[in-house]
């Protein structure tokens, strides 16, 4: 049994220029203790995502649809307070910025102490015991003295790092990760992901790590999964899709980092932007941008193909269709 | 912080100078004669001519000032020219009075006014935010002499429940801790409370939908905490602007209460000033504004410093 089952999620929302479909059909499966990468452009639909997994999208102007089970839970189904019962315990996520990610005016320590309160039955000084732990964990320096600190006496480095242990405070099986070193300088960038990767691998928890820097990517991800308008339009092992990407999307990612550092380095934009969630047009959505494209891509989207082991692709360039999606 | 308090505190010198010489130069600078309160039109020039030096007005104005100033300092603000009594006497029955109605007016507002903007922002853009900003707007926007007398109207008048006359039995002036005073309260203290109340539900809600726009919110919510500890989040981060702009809406009341003290027959300030300025009692008024004006400076103050000690942001630097 997989930790996390998308299923044909779609998610749109209301907004005042029309209907904005953010998520268009996106599948996808998460085993415990596997890292995924989302890789794709801003405003792909990385975070809605990663907010739908935990039911954090604005209730009222939000449509959902398809199926979502994280550890045996069918999320979408869940009333408010169960699903408050599995965040923290079950699935937590790290934020991009770890400035507003954190109350201001309380300390750091008081924001952990809290949440490890709210889920397990110990006592103030236990919850405090743990998060001195979980400093120490994070190789934060002098951490009992840090555990009083208020978020802006803190570095953006020091931040993230505290903002980890707070996500790990409660054992989380799945760990959601948003862009959690964009904020930060290039040499904290590193510190951070080994970091990650190390806590990953002690704790065996699930990682859904979402970037945009293909170096990033690699660094982290066992698997990547390519996001363009809200679907994945291909998926694979990392070194499977880094050393043969199938879809044109991928290819040109690649092609306009593969020359320099790869490490930390931003994505080039392709040409062309990404299209008006609001107007989707019929067939695939990379497709004014494509160097390949064929009348077809213009009247269908394409269905999911295998391009090697393990490896998948929504395009009709490449091999064969893959069967369990036929 | 500490360095920040004190600073702080000096500046109170420079704007309470200030303030003594506008409260004395706003009643200079208003026209007639502060004599005819005194002595009739008709009076032989001689008498006018004396009394002038007695009262000091034959002096030039910054004389008069400095002479005021010292005396005030020492808490002698000087006699009514209606009556001879010390102005500073009168102000120590009226000032208690005034601040037992301003305080319980703006509780008054900001309990209601806490409430029903906290609300407004929490369910923002509902039915339940159009009802609460609707009062919000409303009390802000009646003319609160207008609802006195409503009010004197409904519950005196018609139903004769309260009594819309003084602060006890009799529209007598002492005041004891009992229910037959406490009813005289009532009418009054709502009254003047509206505002406020109209003000701290705007304030309460404008604060909380912003703190709710702010990306922590989401992450309170990420960690699995419910809606009780979320909202006392909010109410920490909610409570600096709030203590302030309350600190404020009381000093408004302080100054503000001439009319409704007037349409209910209060002792306080209010009442006293609206008597000195239909009577030209230039100290009266002059010692009134004085000290009107100096509890709105302390207050600026506590507010202030309150303010520091709630915010880590501050208290740290
Ligand atoms: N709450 C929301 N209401 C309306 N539109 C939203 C909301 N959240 C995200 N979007 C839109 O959905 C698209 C994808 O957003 P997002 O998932 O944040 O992209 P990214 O891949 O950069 O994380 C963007 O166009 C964004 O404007
Ligand atoms: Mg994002």
């Amino acid at each position: 049994m997989s930790l996390v089952e998308i299923e044909n999620l779609h998610v749109s929302f209301r907004t005042d220029e029309g209907t904005a479909n953010v998520i268009n059909g996106v599948d996808l499966e998460v085993e415990p203790g596997e890292v995924v990468c989302i890789l794709g452009e801003s405003g792909s639909g990385k975070s809605v995502t990663l907010r739908a997994l935990m039911q954090l999208l604005p209730k009222r102007r939000t449509t959902i649809s398809g199926r979502i089970r994280v550890a045996e839970h069918d999320i979408l189904s869940l009333d408010e307070r169960k699903m408050a019962d599995l965040r923290g315990p079950t699935v937590a996520m790290i934020f991009q910025e770890p400035m507003t990610a954190f109350d201001p005016v309380f300390t750091v320590g008081t924001q952990i102490v809290e949440t490890i309160k709210r889920h397990e039955k110990i006592s103030e000084r236990e919850a405090e015991a743990r998060a001195l732990e979980l400093f120490e964990r994070v190789r934060i320096p002098s951490p009992k003295a840090r555990l009083k600190n208020y978020p802006f006496e803190m570095s953006g480095g020091m931040r993230q790092r505290a903002m980890i242990a707070l996500a790990l405070s409660c054992r989380p099986s799945l760990l959601l990760a948003d862009e959690p070193t964009t904020a930060l300088d290039a040499t904290v960038q590193i510190q951070i992901l080994l970091l990650l990767r190390e806590l990953q691998q002690e704790l065996g928890m699930a990682i859904m790590f979402v970037t945009h820097d293909i170096g990033v990517a690699v660094e982290v991800g066992d698997r990547i999964a390519v996001m363009y308008a809200g679907r994945f339009v291909e998926m694979g092992s990392t070194r499977e899709v880094f050393s043969r990407p199938a879809h044109p999307y991928t290819k040109g990612l690649m092609a306009s980092t593969v020359h320099g550092d790869m490490k930390g380095q931003r994505m080039k934009a392709i040409d062309g932007s990404p299209p008006d969630l609001t107007r989707l047009l019929p067939g695939c959505a990379f497709e004014p941008r494509c160097g390949e494209r064929i009348p077809v891509c213009r009247q269908v989207v394409p269905a999911i193909r295998t391009a090697g082991p393990g490896h998948t692709a929504a395009c009709v360039h490449v091999g064969a269709p893959a069967k369990e999606l036929a | 912080m500490l360095a920040y308090i004190i600073r702080r505190i000096l500046y109170v010198i420079p704007i309470s100078l200030g303030v003594t010489i506008i409260a004395f130069a706003l009643v200079h600078i208003a026209p007639g004669d502060p004599l005819n309160a005194v002595v009739g039109a008709d009076a032989p020039a001689e008498v006018v001519e004396k009394l002038k030096r007695d009262y000091g007005f034959d002096q030039p104005l910054p004389f008069q000032y400095a002479r005021w100033l010292g005396r005030a300092l020492t808490g002698d603000l000087g006699n009514s020219v209606v009556n001879n009594q010390p102005v500073a006497a009168s102000l120590a029955i009226a000032v208690p009075n005034t601040l037992m109605l301003a305080i319980t007016a703006t509780l008054i507002g900001f309990v209601l006014g806490a409430c029903l903007g906290g609300l407004a922002g929490y369910f923002q853009g509902t039915w339940i935010d159009k009802i609460a900003t609707g009062f919000g707007v409303t009390g802000v926007s009646v003319p609160h002499y207008w609802l006195g007398i409503v009010l004197v109207i409904i519950f005196a008048v018609e139903f004769n429940v309260l009594p819309a006359m003084g602060m006890g039995p009799g529209g007598s002036a002492g005041w004891e801790w009992n229910w037959t005073h406490l009813r005289h309260l009532v009418l009054p203290a709502i009254t003047l409370s509206v505002i406020p109340c109209g003000i701290i539900t705007r304030t309460v809600r404008a604060t909380v939908a912003e703190i709710l726009s702010q990306e922590f919110v989401q992450a309170l919510h990420a960690k699995g905490l419910l809606h009780g500890r979320v909202m006392l989040h909010i109410i920490k981060n909610a409570a600096p602007t709030v203590l302030a702009v309350m600190g404020l809406q009381l000093g408004y009341l302080l100054g503000g209460s001439i009319l409704v003290e007037t349409v209910f027959n209060w002792p306080g300030t209010g009442y006293l000033l609206n008597d000195a300025i239909f009577r030209r009692d230039i100290p009266t008024l002059q010692g009134t504004i004085l000290v009107l004006a100096m509890f709105f400076v302390v207050l600026n103050l506590a507010v202030d410093i309150l303010q520091t000690a709630v915010d880590p942001r501050m208290r740290r630097s």
